[in-house]
């Protein structure tokens, strides 16, 4: 089987958000970049899904030079190939056609995303393929088995979940618990040096959105304490400040 | 040109996230003009439906298509878009959930239409079209301008007051021609708690951490929600234990919640577990050790162990009626 696995390069989930250029540009001083959890959890599932069915595992990225050292940790997770194509990832209709091209290009039986980046948290891009590649897309997974040409999936809806059965290709975003996250071992570390990494060009530049700017949210004053012994004092409160009961 | 809003029902009820988009949608044709417009798919009554009017919209088309009645993602995507053709709208608005941003946007590749998800706010259109959007899970805003003609908006809860006062919707059937690849994914079953207050939905939410020690203690947590008439959560260490289902799980990789108040026992207040609760109007923080990082996000605190606290707040909210 042929798996493509679409990963981000995001601020790890501590980093603190941060602004510069007169709040044009991410501050990327001291933030360490890590691979998308949502995206892990899909590689997760690729490279079981890999070991159990054989075949090849391919990473794409959407990104700048910048991004090739989370690449290579996915490689090093596990993946056999990846693929950079080259360019800031604009919006999301830009990097869905970029994605839906290169997936077409190599013809793959399974691709997963995450259920959305962490950073412009869109829950996009998925969709978007599916509907450039005229393939079912489905998201959130959080269970995904493959028999032969069909694959049985859980999905998550609000307060619960749904069984789904579709033939393969299709495109799932992926979340929790689909796999454990895995640790790259010195074995994988080692052989994602020598894997191939290959830089490709964008095929179009189609964007439909810009950022023009961003803002942090306003400061939040400080708490209100209140005696363990005295909650008629907090239902007050929520009550008559808060006025929500 | 025209507005329309797709509406998503669950056990019956329309959403009531789905009728603040049409609340936003009617705000917004209020100043830029047009009919709002909006769309159900499946089985859901008359009486639901006209609810779309008192949000805001004069018209209601119903695709009574009893397979859409479930959420087939490709399938409702393409009956919402012929109804966009029907009406000859230029903008979709929605509530973001997981049903509706994997609709909005195969939407956005049909119509070639600009999409911006976890609106926050009625967009600005003097001298171009742009809207302010959450970004970084709620730690950040992206004012993001829409370039192309078609538009799509997927507004997050609490984005907007919910408007009851609109007039009497008309209700039209509209059929839609579906194909049977667009029901290619096949919902085999469905397995969902019913008479709860949905988690993402809900005003009001009590969520446990791992300072409840175990599931057995989550009667506390259930007295509380039920008297509040909120929704129960949970920290991601409890639903990795087993101890809640795994829906329950709020932060940055589970439920993403706005509600007007949260109320967080027994949680420290990680900022994983921060980033899923970060748009709520008012939080509350009951934690025996009073370093919990959380109190530094509340608006009010209680330090003091939970197994005390929280049965004698329930009493005194009981007391309150
Ligand atoms: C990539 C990544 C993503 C993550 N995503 C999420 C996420 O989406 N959601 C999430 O929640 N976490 C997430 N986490 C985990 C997060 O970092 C924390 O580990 C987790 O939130 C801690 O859960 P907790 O507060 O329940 O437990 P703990 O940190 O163990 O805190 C328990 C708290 O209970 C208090 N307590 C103990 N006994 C009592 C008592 N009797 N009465 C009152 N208070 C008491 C303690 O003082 C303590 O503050 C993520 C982590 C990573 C690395
Ligand atoms: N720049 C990118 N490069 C590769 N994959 C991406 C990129 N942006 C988003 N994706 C994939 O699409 C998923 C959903 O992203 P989003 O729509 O931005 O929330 C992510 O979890 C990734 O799997």
């Amino acid at each position: 089987m042929k798996i493509l696995v679409c990963i981000t390069h995001v601020p790890d989930t501590t980093s603190k958000i941060q602004f510069t250029d007169n709040n044009t540009k991410f501050d990327k001083t001291g933030v360490q970049f890590i691979i998308g959890p949502y995206d892990d959890y899909a590689l997760a599932r690729a490279v079981e899904l890999r070991d159990q069915t054989g075949g090849e595992l391919t990473v794409l990225n959407v990104g700048e030079a910048e991004t090739e050292p989370t690449l290579r940790k996915a490689l090093a997770i596990g993946a056999d190939k990846a693929i950079r194509v080259n360019a800031f990832p604009k919006d999301a209709y830009f990097v869905a056609l970029q994605i839906a091209h290169y997936a077409k290009e190599g013809a793959y039986d399974l691709i997963l995303m995450g259920r959305e980046s962490i950073d412009f948290n869109g829950g996009m891009v998925h969709g978007m393929v599916g509907e450039l590649l005229g393939m079912p897309s489905i998201s959130p997974v959080m269970k995904l088995d493959i028999e032969g040409q069909s694959a049985k999936m859980a999905r998550e809806i609000e307060g619960g979940k749904e069984y789904i059965e579709v033939d393969l290709p299709f495109i799932a975003g992926c979340q929790e618990p689909i796999a454990e996250w895995k640790i790259p071992n010195m074995r994988g570390i080692m052989s994602a040096r020598t894997k191939p990494l290959d830089v490709v060009e964008t095929i179009s530049d189609e964007t439909f959105s810009q950022v023009n700017a961003f803002q942090l949210p306003p400061a939040k004053g400080a708490v209100q304490l209140i005696d363990k012994d005295n909650v008629e004092e907090l239902v007050r409160l929520l009550k008559n400040e808060a006025k929500i009961l | 040109m025209s507005i329309l809003v797709y509406l998503e029902h669950t056990e019956g009820a329309v959403k009531k996230s789905s009728l603040e988009a049409v609340s936003y949608a009617h705000a917004l044709s209020s100043k830029v003009g047009g009919e709002v417009v909006a769309v159900a798919l499946g089985n859901i009554s008359f009486e639901e439906l006209v609810k779309a009017g008192s949000a805001g919209a004069a018209k209601v088309y119903h695709v009574a298509d009893e397979k859409l009645s479930v959420g087939i993602i490709q399938a409702h995507a393409n009956a919402v878009g012929q109804v966009f053709q029907k009406v000859g709208a230029n903008t979709l608005v929605l509530a973001k959930s997981s049903l509706g941003d994997a609709v909005a946007a195969r939407l956005a590749v049909q119509l070639k239409a600009g999409l911006v998800s976890n609106v926050v706010e009625l967009p600005e259109t003097e001298g171009g079209y742009t809207v302010k959007r959450s970004i970084y899970t709620g730690k950040a805003f992206a004012e993001t301008s829409i370039t192309s003609d078609n538009k799509i908006l997927a507004v997050k809860k609490n984005a907007i007051n919910l408007k009851t006062d609109g007039g009497e919707a008309t209700v039209e059937k509209f059929e839609a021609n579906l194909e049977d690849k667009d029901f290619a994914a096949k919902i085999t079953s469905t397995d969902q708690a019913t008479g709860e207050v949905l988690l993402p939905e809900a005003d009001i939410v009590v969520s446990g951490g791992r300072g409840m020690k175990g599931p057995e203690n989550w009667d506390m947590i259930e007295d509380l929600a039920k008297e509040l008439g909120a929704a129960t959560g949970c920290s991601k260490p409890v639903s990795d234990i087993g101890w809640r289902p795994h829906h329950e799980h709020v932060g940055q990789t589970g439920v993403k919640v706005a509600p007007s108040l949260y109320v967080a026992v027994g949680i420290s207040g990680a900022i994983q577990h921060l980033a899923g609760v970060n748009g709520s109007k008012y939080i509350v923080v009951i934690n025996k050790d009073p370093e919990a990082p959380f109190f530094k996000a509340a608006d009010y605190g209680i330090v003091g162990d939970a197994f005390e606290v929280v049965p004698k707040l329930t009493e005194a909210i009981k007391a309150n009626k």
